[in-house]
């Protein structure tokens, strides 16, 4: 029966349910099949801190965002055009955040009174619909394309034939659902049905349930009058290459895992469990054949004192964590700091403060990573800009600790750490060479100083034990110049601390110029006046919110930062180019407050935290509130 | 080291420095000497134990480059910069899972940690009992002399309860740690203690505890003469020591006083062990000491002896003994495990790891 096809440029699809109802997984398997396709896309999980709250309350909906399209995209979308809802704590959750219009799959059959009312609804919002759609009577739902389902137990009936109990029958509903989106977007189907093959081979009863469930919902959407219409996301145009999905988590253990290969340093992970950090470590697990070593510790301080241990003794010493573990590491980072150790500390940043929103994300451990500890303690900080973008960050941040002998800190964030994208696979042979280079000789008169640095990095030099001669003793007292024994001289501290001070600073004659995304011409001799500058993961909606405003016809630049410490060395001529620097943050103004005081340039915020990505049509109207604003004084 | 081995009775295992490189060279204290000047306070305890140590390590035999030394804060912890090996001097309390993390990436190592009570007790709690119940392949020489020194003067967790101090004006109102019962409940594989005025004994334990593969714990009785003085004057008077230390050597019976006229019996009312006269019981029923024995109950009754006040009594020696894997040693083996089934070189199995899962090509 041939249905209407039609094409879309893009599409937003949010896959919402229980904890416990595998949207994740459901997300996941339609962000597959997309990336095979060829679409572009990006998503964004959001789930709640516990691992199974009340069934079928509000705090316990889980849901799974993806944006696919024909062209390149940056961001999950702002909002969905297609909710999938598999009870009314799911419908009720995400509801407000869909606009006018927009297509809703619900699950009819958890619509019960007792899910109805866990979910604070006073009647079946589905009821009210009936003959009444698109009137005034219609309630909640009257401004959407409802489709009430009964997902469940279409699931139920599709699975009879395998002998599952009633319980287990009906969680492959799941799989009816993305069955049938599948059907609606046209995606590939053997992708799916091969990885459940693979998943569930050990209880053949259960495979069988989830593949049939899962084309049971493809042929209902076929066959069913309830969907007149299919749509078609054509495959976006892409670079050539060779491309898989990767979330920021596992593009950063990669990366962590190719900085062994290409130094040819054993890679020493030490580690304490924390959302959103835990998936580093449960991956770098298994790699030890790369000579990888994991180390869960009893704490955050341990995790990092191993690191640091395994550094002194010639390892790559990385740990990673999130915002809180940061401010139990603080105290040993700044030991790493004195005792110049090259050091690898990820912080993938949630909402905070405190234990805040552990699964949510946020950019406000920038200044904590920047002055977060006692001293004068400088370290390098940088930040990748998207899921992939990891990978090449925890690539650069051990090359920057290495090089300079120096703990760097390496900020990823909640977003960046479980949302995905298509990333064009590398290959090896042109990645960075890491260049250890062990002192092997003494350098000075005979004797061996381990502070005598090299003129060029003003790195010191890096002996491990084990070698003759070289026998040295560090620590977190204030070292003399040079020969590095204990000095209390008030002209040596004075000394030190500038001199790692400069030693960081050194870093940005390593850095490539910034890149000014500004059609209008060169920085400040084109029509732009405004330039918005990001760093981390806002460079999706900051990206897309500036093609919002430039498809609107005005003229805006854009440059995003990688470095954050030290910035790199063109940047404050860049700024001094626009009139107006607008800076979007997950913070209240932390980069605004770092580009002000060492620029002295009047850079306005654009912040928001609410646990989530920055909304790029909030942003472009901010822009362009802001290029008004100008107008109005040139006036 | 091995006359001093057979005098505590305790046969050799693996042996802890067995993957450590050894030299035929003949070492000596001066070489494990550093040439900065030593700053502890006139008649510190630490002098003591840092001559011991030097005059101990070259008994061992092993590259002097291939010894690390790593400390926390504190006096004790200023150790390593008189010693003219690798070290570490950390931060406070976190020295064990520093060496942890160099245990664990180089078994050509020889790790030491040292450490005081303030240290590893307080601060540095958690890190103690998780690297003895791991059995990371360390020494950990625990300085004990129940009292913060570099702070000046403040009560420790080993300090007797009631013990007036600058912070305790009237009295500590806390019940001390004793370290030796502590290291064996959080299963340590190896237990000793000594003093740090009987350098015989201690070079013999500190023998025992490099030898040992895994983590071990020697708790030091240090005095502090300006904070603490006397602290373990009984231990040390020649008219009291006889009563105060209860020796311990592996095999024998554990007996004291100055004509052996006491020793150890099992107390069958509370299970534990007590002090008995050995004419009233009997040589056949004084306890003969088991460090080896798999089970710590016996261990653990004898370390209860000591006392939480005031010191007046104290078993001295290894505490207990035994032979299990070490962290370090199994991490490496599954290391070991994993490259011995990938004969890919690096670069290229990277490759195959990036080239994983779900991709496609464009072209």
């Amino acid at each position: 029966m041939g249905k209407q096809v039609k094409e879309l440029d893009r599409v937003v699809i949010r896959f919402a349910g229980d904890s416990g109802d595998g949207m994740q997984l459901t997300g996941d398997r339609f962000t597959q099949e997309s990336a095979v396709f060829g679409n572009d896309l990006v998503t964004l999980p959001n789930f709640p801190a516990e691992i199974r709250a009340p069934q079928g309350t509000l705090p316990g909906v889980s849901s799974f965002q993806v944006h696919i399209a024909d062209h390149t995209i940056l961001t999950p979308g702002d909002a969905p055009d297609v909710l999938v809802a598999m009870n009314p704590a799911a419908l009720k959750a995400n509801l407000g955040d869909l606009p006018k219009g927009a297509a809703i799959i619900v699950d009819t059959h958890d619509f019960t009174a007792r899910n109805l009312q866990k979910a604070g609804y006073d009647a079946n919002p589905l009821e009210a619909l009936g003959d009444a759609a698109g009137s005034d009577q219609a309630g909640p739902l009257g401004e959407y394309q409802v489709h009430p389902v009964d997902l469940t137990g279409m699931t139920v009936e599709a699975v009879k034939e395998y002998g599952l109990s009633r319980k287990d029958a009906a969680r492959a509903k799941n799989m009816f659902a993305l069955g049938l989106l599948s059907w609606m977007y046209g995606r590939p189907t053997e992708p799916t049905v091969s990885f459940l093959e693979k998943r569930f081979a050990k209880v053949p009863a259960i495979r069988d349930a989830n593949i049939a469930a899962f084309k049971a919902g493809w042929n209902f959407g076929e066959t069913t009058e309830a969907f007149a219409v299919s749509y078609e996301v054509k495959p976006a145009p892409m670079t050539p290459g060779t491309y898989r999905n990767i979330t920021g988590n596992l593009a950063l253990a990669y990366g962590l895992v190719a900085a062994g290969v290409r130094s040819g340093l054993p890679v020493f992970l030490g580690s304490y469990p924390i959302t959103p950090a835990s998936d580093i470590l449960h991956e770098l697990s298994k790699h030890k054949a790369f000579g990888v070593t994991t180390f869960q510790a009893e704490d955050e301080i341990a995790g990092v004192g191993s690191a640091i241990g395994a550094s002194f003794a010639g390892a790559l010493g990385v740990t990673t964590t999130s915002g809180p573990g940061i401010a139990l590491k603080s105290e040993a980072i700044g030991l790493a700091v004195m005792t110049e150790l090259p050091l690898v500390v990820v912080d993938v940043q949630r909402g905070g403060p405190s234990t805040g929103l552990p699964t949510k994300t946020e950019q406000a451990d920038l200044l904590q990573a920047r002055y977060g500890r006692n001293g004068e303690a400088p370290l390098p900080i940088i930040a990748p800009a998207s899921p992939g973008d990891c990978f090449d960050a925890a690539l650069e941040a051990a090359r920057i600790a290495v090089t300079y002998r120096t703990p760097v800190m390496l900020l990823s964030d909640g977003y960046l750490a479980n949302g995905s994208e298509p990333w064009a696979i590398p290959a090896v042979d042109e990645l960075p060479v890491i260049e250890p280079n062990f002192a092997t000789e003494v350098n000075h008169d005979g004797k061996f100083w381990p502070y005598q640095r090299d003129d060029a990095t003003l790195a010191r030099p890096w002996a491990v034990p084990g070698t003759p001669g070289l026998e040295h003793r560090i620590g977190g007292l204030e070292k003399a110049d040079g020969h590095g024994n204990i000095s209390y001289d008030p002209a040596n501290h004075d000394l030190m601390v500038r001199t790692r001070a400069a030693k960081i600073e050194r870093i940005a004659e390593s850095l490539p110029p910034l890149v000014v995304d500004d059609p209008s011409g060169p920085p400040g001799a084109g029509a732009a006046k405004v330039l918005v500058i990001g760093w981390g993961s806002t460079y999706g909606p900051i990206g897309a919110a500036i093609r919002q405003v430039r498809q609107a016809g005005f003229d805006v630049a854009q440059v995003h930062l990688r470095h954050l410490n030290p910035f790199p060395k063109d940047l404050g001529d860049i700024l001094k180019s626009y009139d107006k620097v607008l800076v979007p943050e997950m913070n209240m103004g932390q980069l605004s407050m770092l580009l002000r005081s060492k620029y002295l340039v009047d850079a306005i915020g654009f912040n928001v935290v609410r646990g989530l990505p920055i909304k790029a049509a909030e942003l472009a109207d901010a822009i362009t509130a802001l290029m008004a604003d100008r107008t109005e004084e040139t006036h | 080291m091995t006359e001093s081995t057979t005098e505590l009775g305790i046969p050799t295992f693996r042996s802890g420095v067995e993957l450590v490189p050894t030299t035929d060279a003949a070492q000596s204290a001066k070489e494990y000497t550093s040439d900065q000047e030593v700053r502890w306070c006139p008649g510190c305890g630490d002098y003591a134990v840092l001559k011991a140590v030097q005059g101990f390590l070259p008994e061992l035999g092993l590259k002097r480059e291939n010894i690390v030394f790593v400390s926390g804060i504190g006096c004790s912890s200023r150790f390593p910069y008189y010693l003219d090996t690798y070290g570490m001097h950390s931060i406070h309390g976190r020295a064990p899972s520093i060496a942890t993390g160099i245990a664990t990436a180089r078994p050509d190592l020889s790790v030491w940690v040292v450490t005081g009570d303030g240290d590893s007790l307080s601060i540095g709690g958690n890190h103690l009992i998780h690297a003895l119940r791991r059995n990371v392949n360390m020494t950990i020489l625990l300085f004990n002399n129940r009292i913060y020194g570099l702070t000046k003067g403040q009560y420790s967790p080993t300090s007797e309860a009631g013990k007036v101090t600058k912070s305790t004006p009237v009295g500590s109102i806390d019940t001390p740690f004793n370290p030796v019962s502590l290291a064996l409940g959080a299963e340590a594989s190896f237990v000793a203690r000594t003093v740090d005025s009987d350098r015989k004994h201690l070079s013999a334990v500190l023998a025992a505890a490099a030898a040992h593969r895994g983590t071990a714990l020697v708790e030091i009785y240090q005095n502090c003469p300006i904070f603490n003085d006397g602290a373990f004057d009984d231990l040390k008077g020649p008219d009291t020591k006889a009563d105060a230390i209860i020796p311990l050597v592996h095999g024998e019976p554990i007996l004291f006083g100055a004509e052996q006229e006491k020793g150890l019996i099992r107390d069958s009312v509370t299970g534990g062990v007590k002090v008995a006269r050995v004419a009233e019981v009997g040589l056949e029923n004084i306890l003969v000491h088991d460090a080896h024995n798999p089970d710590p109950t016996t261990a653990f009754a004898i370390s209860r002896l000591t006392d939480a006040g005031v010191l007046h009594q104290s078993p001295i020696g290894i505490f207990r003994q035994v032979q299990r894997p070490t962290y370090d040693d199994q991490a490496r083996e599954q290391i070991a495990t994993a490259q011995a089934t990938t004969p890919a070189g690096p670069e290229e199995r990277l490759a195959a790891l990036l080239n994983a899962g779900d991709t496609w090509t464009v072209v």
